[in-house]
């Protein structure tokens, strides 16, 4: 397996404890004063030029949002976050999503080195290499800076363009679906966002269009002491297909960073829409020192009928995952999927797993999440599995196993239950194991220092999941699991 | 040189009070050598075994080991393997979801980078694990499983042979292939270590039972027991034992 080696050859290449994308870009910004007020939310509305529908509805959010408190109930812990001590805005000073030409050359040569071509020319150099083709949307603190190939998207009929721009040209759209499947009042996180978000990807894909290419939205924070709250909006009309990659890096800092951000994603009869992550968020040092705080509510409406979400993600970042991307299977005969890695290492938190709440007739839903604990870190898989009494024949796989590396982590498994309906079959497994020492002793003994027989095994235990992500993400994803490994075994 | 001098090993198992099971062990197998080592249950056979390997269970605090007259003992476990110490395990070890093609491909590929020659091509290697694997009854579908994940006892062993024949070690430590084989895979495997056998290659076969040494026909037999070994000679002393067990070394140690 090629890919094996060379992520033992990425492994061998960093000193432990080196995050290879924590490097940091000066360019100068154009920042909101620090705090959260009505006027932060007005000022971030101004910034973006918005309808004052959109401005009404940020300030409805943070008006909710001043009295809520935020929630305890997950299995991490960290200090008090002082939201008045946090910067809610932050874009590059050049304006942005102009040409190409225009953007800051250092922004561009910072997605260069995260390996993001934003240059369609070069994203075109890597069709003729053998690539698939992807368009990308990328998110730098507070704005989107560039989207490659709108123009061939739009002869499809798809709109994939900054939330910020969709406010102001697709009005129709917006108003109708933003916040019908996390409402404003959802919860404290999203509630924050749904008060201070300032950019993301908006998608949509017109009845019977499948999308003729792989969506990727590329998030980077870049500004000390800034919030990111990216919003994303995917809507599949009737019939319609789209595959779309988030992405998520940024700069190793002492200091920790809130990430706290909304996804939605709607589809309408027979769509279907598979939505894949690689987050890898800087973690923090191997004291637990710095990385993101990763708030995110994610969820995707099956609201049509023989309608279809799948996330597949791969958790490797953030110093605080608080994560579950769940699927409302409304529709009759829809199906929702989550397939999910996550990995913690030196003192990461991770609090994850997903919801199925079905609601329509002969709805079904797989879950299939592999959790893997190294070093100090803490890994927890919750989920909620619900019938609702409507929900005749509704069904339910989940999976669920934790790979403990060293004895000094833990991983915990939460599951949650509940069926109103006789007529549901629900089946969960779960297994904890151990790489244990055998393992580690076979593999050294035909020749693999400890690192790669740690990555192999890991490799092998994740398998089904990779499995499902999109070939390039796979690869990538793959390297991801040695590198973050890396000081595991010792 | 001998390919493999070991001089009055001691060794114990770690921790403060570990009992000793190696006391003053001296063995040298020149290339081309088969060496059989015997002897009863608990005599330290396997301990022997894994102290090649360099399992880290146990603490050598005497004597030496040298392969081709480097200290083996302070060689990593991988490193030991690029050498070319080779040990087929008396229990397999599984590891799940990695394909056993995979695995011999990442195994070849290591040791070979570790001895600076470049990875194996893909055509070459798929090449090298057909012919192998022919020759042992081992199939595409087994080569598609995960490492020893479902196999029966006699398709664990004859996985490691096929391991064996494809990293082409200098020194191979055969732990009681035998055990848990029935006599065609017997057979089987055997035959798989005969063609191994080479000149420029030693083995050390430890078994409890001279069966297997009807179909592997050592050099040399040990007969090891506390912790030494208490007599050598050719593969006659096999059938010996055979006949008059343990029974009189056991005496002769107590």
């Amino acid at each position: 397996m090629p890919a094996v080696q060379e992520t033992v050859d990425q492994v061998r290449s960093l000193d432990v404890d080196q995050y290879k994308y924590g490097f940091f870009t000066e360019i100068e910004t154009d920042k909101a004063p620090k705090g959260l007020t009505e006027d932060t939310v007005r000022f971030i509305s101004a910034k973006k030029n918005e309808p004052e529908w959109m401005l009404e509805w940020r300030l409805e959010a943070f008006r909710r949002w001043q009295t809520m408190r935020e929630p305890d109930w997950a299995r991490v812990s960290y200090p008090p976050i002082d939201y008045q001590d946090l910067y809610y805005y932050s874009a590059p000073k050049r304006p942005s999503q102009l040409s190409i030409d225009d953007i800051d050359p250092e922004i561009l040569a910072t997605y260069e080195k995260l390996g993001i071509p934003l240059r369609e020319r070069d994203a075109l150099l890597g069709i003729e290499s053998g690539a698939t083709k992807v368009a990308v949307d990328a998110v730098f603190d507070s704005v989107s800076v560039a989207t490659t190939f709108k123009e061939e998207l739009a002869r499809a009929g798809v709109i994939f363009m900054p939330i910020s721009e969709a406010v102001r040209e697709h009005p129709e759209l917006v108003r109708k679906y933003l916040g019908s499947v996390v409402p404003v009042t959802d919860n404290y996180f999203a509630t924050l966002n749904s008060a201070v978000f300032s950019d993301g990807s908006f998608v949509y894909v017109p009845k019977g269009v499948r999308c003729p290419m792989e969506l990727s939205t590329y998030f980077r924070i870049n500004e000390r002491n800034t919030g990111q709250f990216e919003r994303t909006l995917i809507i599949a009309d009737e019939g319609a297909y789209v595959s779309y990659l988030e992405g998520c890096t940024a700069p190793m800092r002492d200091e920790n960073q809130l990430h706290a951000a909304v996804v939605e994603l709607v589809a309408l009869d027979d769509a279907e829409i598979k939505y894949s992550t690689v987050q890898n968020w800087y973690p923090g040092d191997k004291d637990g020192k710095g990385g993101i705080y990763n708030f995110v509510t994610k969820r995707g409406d099956c609201r049509g009928d023989r309608s279809k979400i799948s996330w597949t993600q791969v958790e490797t970042g953030s110093a605080i995952t608080w994560k579950y991307p769940s699927c409302i299977l409304r529709g009759d005969d829809s199906q929702g999927e989550f397939y999910s890695i996550a990995i913690s290492n030196g003192r990461q938190q991770v609090d994850s797993g997903t919801k199925m709440i079905h609601l329509g007739k002969n709805t079904s839903s797989r879950i299939i999440s592999k959790g893997i604990a190294a070093g100090y870190s803490d890994n927890t898989y919750r989920g909620l599995v619900s019938a609702h009494r409507k929900a005749t024949g509704a069904r339910n796989f989940t999976n669920c196993d934790s790979l403990l590396i060293g004895d000094k982590c833990g991983a915990h498994t939460v599951p949650y239950i509940e069926s109103k309906n006789s007529s549901a079959q629900f089946e969960h497994e779960a297994t904890t194991s151990k790489i244990s020492d055998d393992q580690l002793f076979y593999c050294r003994q035909r020749g693999l220092d400890p690192e790669e027989a740690t990555a192999l095994i890991v490799n092998g235990f994740v398998k089904d999941v990779l499995q499902q992500l999109p070939m390039e993400f796979a690869v990538e994803a793959q390297k991801l699991i040695a590198v973050s490994l890396e000081g595991s075994v010792g | 040189m001998a390919l493999l001098d070991i001089e009055n090993l001691h060794a114990k198992i770690d921790g403060e009070h570990g009992k000793e099971i190696l006391k003053g062990l001296s063995l040298k197998v020149n290339p081309g050598e088969v060496h059989a080592i015997m002897g009863p249950n608990g005599s330290g056979k396997s301990t022997l075994s894994y102290i090649l390997a360099g399992k880290e269970d146990y603490e050598v605090t005497d004597g030496t080991v040298t392969l081709e007259g480097e200290d083996l003992l302070e060689m990593e476990i991988d490193e030991r393997a690029a050498k070319g110490v080779f040990l087929a395990f008396q229990y397999p070890v599984e590891v799940p979801g990695v394909a056993t093609m995979t695995f011999l491909r990442a195994a070849l590929n290591a040791q070979r980078k570790k001895r600076g020659e470049a990875e194996i091509s893909t055509p070459d290697f798929l090449r090298l694990v057909r012919e192998k694997a022919g020759h042992l009854g081992i199939n595409q579908d087994m080569l598609k499983r995960g490492v020893n994940v479902g196999f029966s006892g006699g398709e664990k062993k004859r996985a490691e042979i096929l391991q064996m024949a494809v990293l082409e070690p200098k020194l191979c430590v055969l732990d009681e292939t035998d055990s848990g084989l029935d006599i065609d895979a017997l057979k089987v495997v055997s035959e798989g270590v005969n063609a191994l056998r080479s000149p420029d290659r030693a083995m050390i076969v430890i078994t409890h039972y001279q069966r297997l040494l009807n179909h592997i026909v050592p050099d040399f037999v040990h007969v090891m027991n506390q912790g030494r070994i208490v007599r050598s000679g050719g593969k006659e002393l096999a059938l010996e034992l055979e006949a008059n067990g343990y029974a009189e070394y056991q005496q002769d140690a107590a």
